[in-house]
């Protein structure tokens, strides 16, 4: 028995979380900045006292540090309760900020579902939204796209930077060629590449989350360029520049603008880490798991996302299979949605949504970490198959 | 599931897009995906080759998975229509 119990132990004795994209562990220094910042940064930064004034540097500071790596101005950024209501904010902020000029929002198919439930909102009330396709890699068509933004009435467009399902980079300095073109103002949502890999120029409204750099959970970004017509969906309230309401939580900020700066140093040296890491899960999956669909633009991606879907197997059961080996990833496939439906990103672009994996690695993903998951992976499907009677199929 | 035979009481099922009547129907309302996607792979291969399958999957993953596993399998996904259903044809 003891010998059993030592033997299982081993096999799952150490996690591995392959779920970045939904949020990376916090970053060291975010935590040694979270702590100082619970001492040092509980007050209102818009007070007249000594510890307000101790909390209104830190946010200065934490602004200067984030707009220095974003390559903007300190007052073109504001610090949001997470990149949900930054998205949200950017979409319904540009809508209103162009109102005079029509109602109609351009954005892809396979937004952030932040976008496109702003999107419906926007829709119920009123207006209208083209959605324009992307191809089976999760490639945006920019000639639907530059004939979206070029329509009557179009008062901004979204444009997801990089996929958060599928990795696929997206054109985004020709996307904003064509809306610079047509006058219109691009949001991009660069969640996935901030603090990751250079972001695209050409935009007028960016959002990002710290939870996907290693910054705490509940800190978003949202900048909207000088010049850009934008205006606050929100009532009124005079905090981060009137472009979006509510006292922030500033111990978060501060830890994640340190961490941030730090992750940003590193982001190249990561990315040349982590991206063959990535070209080897792609390679192997497809080559050892039978009947397996790799997702996504295997060269123009994200450095540290893959995303894959095995045939007949329920995505479920596989998440289920996969935790109790000690792995952590996320999947698009409906049965793992709260809405039931498959992802919107894998519909669109038309590639299989059951049986789908999602792998997003960190700076504390090591090669034995995606080794050990590439050796389990193709037991573990077989097992689901034999399972379910569907071997041969 | 169920699987009706075409000899059974199919004749009132429409034409598919394709204006062909299918041969058989596999009835996978109420279940969830991969499971519409199993009854096809199942079945498609045991009729003669040119056959129309319809599959009724109310599972909305199946308007993705059902054509994603004809493209993958080199067979003829021939188009959706209200039910929800599925033509498909065995192209080999
Ligand atoms: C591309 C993208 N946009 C927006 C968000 C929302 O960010 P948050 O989780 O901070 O609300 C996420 C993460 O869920 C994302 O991946």
């Amino acid at each position: 028995m003891p010998t059993e119990a030592i033997a299982w132990t081993d096999v799952t004795s150490s996690p591995v979380y392959l779920d970045a994209a939904t949020a990376a562990p916090l970053h060291p220094v975010a935590r040694q900045a979270l702590l100082a910042a619970l001492d040092d940064g509980w007050a209102d930064p818009d007070r007249l006292y000594s510890q307000a004034r101790r909390a209104r540097q830190l946010l200065d500071a934490a602004r200067e540090a984030t707009a220095e790596t974003l390559g903007v101005r300190p007052d073109e950024l504001s610090f949001t309760p997470s990149g949900t209501s930054a998205a949200h904010t950017a979409v319904l902020g540009g809508l209103r900020g162009r109102r005079r000029v029509g109602r109609v929002l351009v954005h892809s198919t396979i937004e952030h579902s932040a976008v496109l439930y702003a999107a419906e909102q926007h829709v119920a009330g009123g207006g209208t939204a083209v959605e324009v396709p992307v191809d089976r890699l999760g490639r945006l068509d920019l000639d639907a796209w530059s004939t979206a933004v070029a329509g009557d009435q179009v008062a901004s467009a979204a444009l997801i930077a990089a996929s958060h399902e599928v990795g696929t980079v997206q054109p985004v300095e020709e996307a904003a060629a064509a809306c610079a073109d047509a006058g219109v103002p691009l949001y991009v949502d660069a969640a996935q590449m901030v603090g990751r890999v250079p972001v695209p120029d050409g935009w007028s409204v960016l959002t990002a989350s710290a939870r996907k750099w290693g910054g705490p959970p509940g800190v978003g970004l949202l900048v909207v360029r000088k010049g850009t017509r934008w205006e606050s969906p929100w009532p009124t309230d005079e905090r981060e520049s009137g472009r979006t309401p509510g006292t922030l939580n500033l111990p978060a900020v501060v830890a994640a603008a340190a961490s941030l700066r730090a992750v940003a140093a590193d982001a190249a040296a990561q990315a040349a880490r982590l991206s063959p890491l990535v070209d080897r899960i792609r390679a192997r999956v497809a080559a050892q798991v039978p009947d397996v669909e790799v997702v996504g633009d295997p060269e123009h991606r994200l450095p540290h996302l893959v995303t894959f879907s095995c045939l007949y197997v329920d995505g479920e059961a596989l998440l289920h299979a996969l935790d109790r080996r000690g792995f952590a990833v996320s999947s698009g496939s409906s049965c793992t949605s709260a809405t039931l439906r498959p992802s919107h990103v894998l519909e669109a672009m038309g590639v299989l949504s059951h049986g789908n994996v999602r792998v997003s690695l960190h700076s504390g993903s090591t090669e034995a970490d995606v080794e050990r998951f590439l050796a389990e992976l193709p037991e573990i499907v077989a097992e689901l198959r034999q399972q379910a009677g569907v071997v041969g199929l | 599931m169920t699987v009706r035979e075409p000899d059974g009481d199919v004749p009132e099922t429409p034409a598919g897009p394709s204006g062909q009547r299918p041969d058989e129907v596999l009835d996978c309302l109420g279940q969830r995906c991969p499971l519409p996607v199993i009854a096809l792979a199942r079945r498609l291969p045991e009729l003669p080759v040119g056959a129309v399958v319809r599959v009724l999957a109310d599972d909305p993953a199946a308007a993705v998975d059902i054509p994603a596993w004809c493209r993958m399998r080199g067979q003829e996904f021939l188009g959706a229509h209200p039910g929800p259903a599925y033509h498909v044809r065995r192209a080999h």
